[in-house]
């Protein structure tokens, strides 16, 4: 770890390495460690603390348009990633571009919109003022940064859906290959790299704040029996009914 | 036919006198914690009253319970498609001021207040925040008619009540009330269990108990809204959903949960129920005037050689069936019919049992002039006079249907004629038997419904059967060693994360 600090701070050339490819693996292994720990170790913890309860109109508004606004930005992102190459046929006709970016764009502003909400409620209510830990601050201040550098890279370095399948994608791809490639990140403007990093940095802290809840996202309720029955006795498994 | 047990109970509501203990008891041992201050787990209300949370039965307002829509059972709050755009803001959800912001005061100020010409008083702070409060609500806001007409005149289960009939009911000399208690119902068809995204609900197949698995809560507060008697409540520090267990820790070490067993009135009574699984959905599904029957249909007969049979199949014991034979809530509910749940058009199928309360004119106003009716047959006999009409009653208790109210309250109230004749005299025997023909029932069960409201012993009350957790613990672990490593307090705190 000390070696590649010292080869970071010996220049510009090593610290993108750093960035994109040290950092990236340091990331990935503490994020499976830590949430997997806490996961073992201390479930309890795994909560979405709702505060709902304590507040409940501003709610709406922090809630609502951040998670829809986040949700449906990182599906994006995670298709740029899995299916460049569509990605690239959809946005062959320039209306279908423009429809994909403003339609980004709009989702990043209602995650913007939520986000300043969310600030605003925290601090101004007393009540959920009361529930909310230093790294409910932090993480949300990080997240208003990953938000307002995505909304930057996708105003003044355009066409990002398009240039994420050749230089971003292929990258990332090298990285889960183990065969890291940073060639095409290298000259990536600033501002696209502050958005990675920002990335990175907010799976670094994601087990070590309220985050975890996106883990355990109850999609198993769409196919589960309604009633639950669970027995003691010796002989019963445990089981659902009806 | 699935032949499983609830362990199940019946409040008898004449007996009741509102102290509140019950409350106290359950909130000394399970909710005294920084979350829980505002919940009660069991709470006693004042009827006619609005209630805890407040209008918790306006379903209208909150959602709870299930429906039927195209012939299947539907819950209100969420369904499949819902769930998942209702999770990030669910729009239902009772808050903390549906409820009320629980406080202390600051006592220290009594003690630490410069000397001065004033009186020194402690101040309101609420436990939430620490800040200084109005107070505004309470858990018994409505405590014995206070605040009302503002509070009584809002109680939904007036919707069937003619306007004449609320005029009566506020007017001084009629002015009526009694408590209903409640606890969780322990529902066959539980409304919060189905709509918990998470699955962390579950009902414990020996006993029937109702419980949140607190490791797998994420506080995504479904059951908060799907439960239509507001009995699941979110902890806002933890992030996690608590609700009544039925004292079970107790219950498996052969003790009355504490607010049985605190009960100084005497009204609870506690037991097995065989029902069969088999039949929940079917009944839970039932148009609203067969529910009470259906209901009542669903639960066996212990003394049943193919319900005993079943009972076998499923595991349970012969000292558990004996117990289950021995039920007084079997008796209340299936025997003499006098013990009826509440809500059931909620289709939760609940699994606590209510005797009505029997509210007797003693007086009425005839042009403005009181007129005591307290002669005997004056008491008995004027039952469609009663200060709390009966469409009231049947809301509560009878979903909606009146005359199965009545059957009932004509039962409670033959009982008393018969029991007066004995042994006051001033009713003749003959009398009194022809009033038990019409409220069909005899000689014989009104002494036992006699003796088992008026003179039960503890061990009469609480029928508990042997839930016999060492066995199941046998299942994983030596129970002696289990018993060595379990001790009090939790395995792990329940400390809020990050």
């Amino acid at each position: 770890m000390l070696s590649i600090l010292a080869q970071a701070a010996s220049g510009w050339a090593n610290l993108d390495e750093f960035l994109f490819i040290a950092m990236p693996y340091a990331v990935i292994v503490l994020f499976l460690f830590a949430t997997i720990r806490r996961f073992i170790g201390d479930k309890f913890t795994y909560s979405s603390y709702s505060s709902q309860f304590l507040e409940n109109k501003h709610q709406f508004y922090v809630a609502v348009p951040w998670h829809f606004g986040i949700i449906s930005l990182f599906l994006g992102h995670l298709i740029g990633f899995l299916v460049p190459r569509g990605v690239l046929w959809w946005n062959q006709v320039p209306l279908r571009l423009y429809i994909i970016e403003l339609g980004a764009l709009i989702f990043a502003v209602s995650a913007l919109f939520g986000l300043v909400n969310a600030v605003l409620r925290r601090v101004n209510n007393s009540r959920v003022r009361i529930v909310t830990s230093r790294m409910d601050f932090i993480i949300i201040l990080m997240l208003l940064f990953q938000v307002l550098s995505g909304m930057y890279v996708a105003v003044f370095d355009r066409w990002g859906t398009n240039w994420f399948a050749g230089v971003l994608a292929p990258w990332l791809w090298s990285l889960f290959k183990l065969n890291p490639d940073i060639s095409a990140v290298r000259d990536l403007p600033l501002s696209v790299k502050l958005h990675i990093v920002g990335a990175f940095l907010i799976f670094a802290v994601f087990p070590f704040t309220r985050l975890v809840h996106v883990l355990v996202v109850p999609i198993t309720y769409l196919w589960r029996l309604p009633q639950q029955v669970i027995w003691n006795r010796k002989g019963r498994t445990p089981s659902q009914q009806q | 036919m699935d032949v499983r047990a609830q362990v199940s109970m019946v409040f008898h509501l004449d007996k009741c006198i509102g102290c509140h203990t019950c409350s106290i008891a359950c909130k000394n041992i399970w909710t005294d914690r920084r979350g829980t201050e505002y919940m009660w787990f069991n709470n006693v209300e004042t009827k006619p009253g609005t209630g805890y949370p407040t209008q918790w039965e306006n379903q209208d307002k909150y959602k709870g319970g299930w429906e039927v829509s195209g012939g299947t059972l539907r819950l209100k709050s969420t369904s499949k498609a819902k769930y998942l755009p209702n999770i990030f803001h669910n729009p239902t959800m009772p808050t903390m001021d549906d409820y009320y912001e629980p406080w202390t005061y600051r006592y220290q100020d009594l003690f630490n207040s410069p000397p001065g010409d004033d009186q020194p008083i402690a101040r309101a702070v609420s436990m939430v925040t620490g800040e200084p409060m109005e107070i505004k609500a309470g858990p018994n806001w409505d405590d014995d008619l206070g605040g009302s007409p503002i509070y009584a005149s809002n109680d939904v289960n007036l919707s069937a009540v003619t306007e004449q009939q609320r005029q009566q009911l506020n007017a001084l000399e009629r002015l009526v009330f009694f408590y209903f208690p409640r606890i969780c119902n322990h529902c066959l068809n539980p409304a919060c269990v189905a709509s918990c995204p998470s699955g962390a609900l579950y009902k414990r197949g020996e006993d029937g108990i109702v419980l949140i698995n607190q490791k797998r809560c994420r506080a995504w507060r479904s059951c908060v809204s799907a439960c239509p008697y507001k009995k699941s409540y979110y902890n806002w520090n933890t992030g996690k959903s608590e609700k009544c267990l039925l004292c079970y820790p107790r219950l498996e070490t052969g003790q009355a949960p504490a607010c049985f067993h605190s009960c100084v009135g005497r009204i609870r009574y506690l037991g097995v129920l065989l029902y069969d699984a088999d039949r929940i959905n079917e009944v839970a599904k039932l148009p609203q005037d067969k529910l009470i029957d259906g209901q009542r249909d669903l639960i066996l007969d212990p003394f049943d050689p193919k319900v005993i049979e079943g009972a076998k199949k499923n595991g349970m014991t012969d000292e558990f069936i004996q117990f289950a034979q021995r039920s007084p809530v079997y008796k209340f509910v299936k025997v003499w019919k006098i013990a009826l749940p509440p809500h059931l058009e909620f289709r939760t199928l609940p699994m606590l049992f209510y005797v009505p309360a029997l509210l007797p004119v003693l007086g009425s106003t005839e042009n403005d002039i009181y007129k005591s009716n307290t002669k005997p047959e004056d008491i008995f006999h004027k039952f469609n006079e009663m200060r709390v009409p009966m469409e009231y009653l049947a809301n509560l208790f009878a979903a909606g249907d009146v005359n199965k109210m009545n059957y009932t309250l004509r039962k409670l109230m033959a009982v008393r004629v018969f029991k007066r004749a004995q042994t006051v005299g001033d009713i003749p025997m003959a009398t009194a038997l022809e009033t038990l023909a019409q409220a069909d029932t005899n000689e014989k069960e009104a002494e036992a419904i006699y003796r088992m409201t008026a003179l039960p012993t503890f061990a009469q009350r609480f029928v508990i059967p042997p839930l016999a957790r060492e066995v199941a613990i046998e299942a994983y672990k030596d129970p002696q060693e289990h018993k060595k490593e379990a001790g009090f307090g939790f395995t792990i705190e329940p400390k809020r994360g990050l």
